[in-house]
């Protein structure tokens, strides 16, 4: 393991410390681990939280700020928070008028989150659990879909409303819309390599790719061989068109899972629009980059948000965040 | 049931998973991410640390503060797991140990919504609380344990990130079940020699 780190056990506590260093706007409870806006709460506008396993970043702390979340619990590297860290988190969000729980469907985050939302009296709680991913297929036979690439949709949009004065109600009903109208999928050409461990999760041959693979270094559901970007866009693209009703043109969204570079992505993105021009699929806006990563994983994920007007007028306020910033 | 031996119950946890560490956190890369021995092992470390300095009124008071503890300290899922595990014990321990045992183990099912058969801690814990209901001696609550714990090798895993392999999660030992099997054995070398 070649890594920039004193200690593993300090990786992600030194990381906040940096990431608080670099931007002002953002303060953070390092005892907590929790990120939150430095000028927060802001009173009477609902808070949004989320968090989640570190190793995604710039999820979810880089996410913090104007126009997106108030506060993101951390926890150890691919470990969901625990209840007290999302309840700290909670309370620096908390700005009178309840709060929205954004939870990535992982079995153990969501029990934490339940745990510490059982725990928050006195605050109004509402929850979206994000579950995108098309490559897991029957919740029956599994722990249900998990939530990726839309977490970071979800946390954009709901955090506008959010910001525009809406209701915890309101703003939980476009989470929610954002979240059953988006899918996502992903391959890894490599695993990542947790700091504890101190070896990649899993071994892959230099021939081959997981399809299908989450953000924590999971395997995917299938070893496939190495195929061309072109190629590779298409076993992405088709399973998540198949999932979504794309009426007003979608915002697509290629994401680079930490160690694919952005020529790689760029390419991929391109690969992808023509596959949706090729469908007659209007790609409204995009989005291309590393916004949630597994380590130094290489590969790609690929999300369609099949959007609606006030989805987009939401995209499009501004956001102030160290992660994603525009409008401002 | 005397103090010394639940607290020693929990102290002989703490030293098989420290040592068993590397080994679960191994069967959790090949169906999982790879933490379930780094956060247990966190977790029970700072388990013996409140022993170390804390003083309990009783057992309940003891059991409560371990589950509080990796509650607090493990994520993932196996915190919420093991903690509500704990509590439950804890408050249960009045009906005397197998009753409270089984406590522990209904607090599992229900915070994981799972049953046995879905490659979890529960192939492991179940057979283990029908043992000592049945009044099972320690060697026996232990094979059920450990027959229990080898079930899950050729399952499909139903829940947890395991579960995200389909097929290809059979053949692996589940960690959790691992895990659960070195708590059952904690509890034969700590309470068995007292009964």
């Amino acid at each position: 393991m070649k890594k920039l780190i004193n200690a593993p056990a300090d990786v992600v506590v030194e990381s906040l410390a940096g990431l608080a260093a670099a931007h002002p706007s953002l303060a953070v409870d390092l005892e907590q681990r929790v990120v939150h806006r430095a000028d927060g709460p802001v009173a009477g506008k609902v808070g949004l939280i989320s968090g989640g396993g570190s190793g995604h970043e710039p999820l979810h702390g880089g996410f913090v700020g104007l126009g997106m979340l108030d506060a993101a619990a951390a926890g150890e590297v691919f470990t969901s928070p625990v209840p007290d860290q999302i309840l700290a988190a909670t309370k620096y969000a908390d700005g009178g008028a309840g709060v929205l729980h954004i939870v990535k469907n992982y079995t153990g985050d969501v029990m934490n989150f339940e745990m510490a939302a059982e725990l928050a009296d006195g605050v109004q709680i509402a929850t979206v659990v994000t579950n995108d991913d098309v490559a897991v297929e029957d919740s029956l036979y599994t722990a249900g879909r998990r939530g990726v690439g839309v977490t970071v949709l979800v946390e954009k949009i709901a955090g506008a409303a959010a910001e525009a004065g809406r209701s915890l109600a309101e703003v939980a009903a476009v989470a929610q819309r954002v979240n059953d109208r988006g899918r996502s999928m992903g391959l890894a050409l490599t695993s990542g390599t947790v700091p504890a461990a101190g070896k990649p999760t899993f071994d892959l041959p230099e021939d081959q790719i997981e399809l299908g693979v989450g953000i924590h270094g999971e395997p995917g559901r299938q070893r496939v061989p190495l195929p061309s970007a072109r190629e590779a866009a298409a076993m992405l693209v088709e399973p998540v068109l198949a999932e979504i009703s794309p009426e007003q043109g979608v915002l697509a969204f290629v994401n680079g899972l930490g160690a694919t570079p952005l020529i790689e992505q760029y390419l991929v993105y391109g690969e992808v629009a023509a596959l949706l021009e090729r469908h007659g699929v209007p790609i409204v806006r995009s989005l291309v980059g590393p916004y949630i990563t597994s380590l130094d994983m290489a590969g790609v994920s690929v999300t369609l948000l099949a959007v609606d007007e006030e989805m987009l007028q939401l995209w499009d306020a501004p956001v102030n965040t160290p992660g994603l910033r525009w409008g401002v | 049931m005397g103090r010394v031996s639940v607290e020693a119950w929990i102290r002989e946890y703490a030293r098989l998973i420290a040592e068993a560490a590397p080994r679960l956190t191994e069967l959790d890369s090949a169906v999982g991410d790879a933490d379930h021995g780094a956060n247990l092992s966190r977790g029970m470390a700072a388990v013996v640390a409140a022993l170390d300095s804390s003083s309990f009124d009783d057992d309940g008071a003891l059991l409560k503060k371990v589950g509080m503890t990796l509650v607090s300290t493990v994520g993932g899922a196996s915190g919420p797991l093991y903690g509500t595990f704990f509590l439950r014990v804890s408050s249960a321990l009045g009906d005397g140990f197998p009753a409270a045992f089984r406590a522990g183990v209904d607090g599992v099912a229900a915070r994981g919504k799972s049953a046995v058969g879905e490659k979890t801690m529960l192939d492991t814990l179940v057979p283990a609380a029908d043992a000592l209901e049945a009044g099972k001696d320690w060697p026996a609550v232990v094979d059920a344990a450990s027959a229990g714990r080898n079930s899950t090798v050729p399952l499909v895993a139903r829940k947890g990130r395991a579960s995200y392999l389909g097929e290809r999660s059979a053949g692996h030992l589940d960690p959790g079940a691992e895990s659960s099997f070195l708590l059952v054995r904690a509890a034969a070398s700590a309470l068995g020699a007292n009964d």
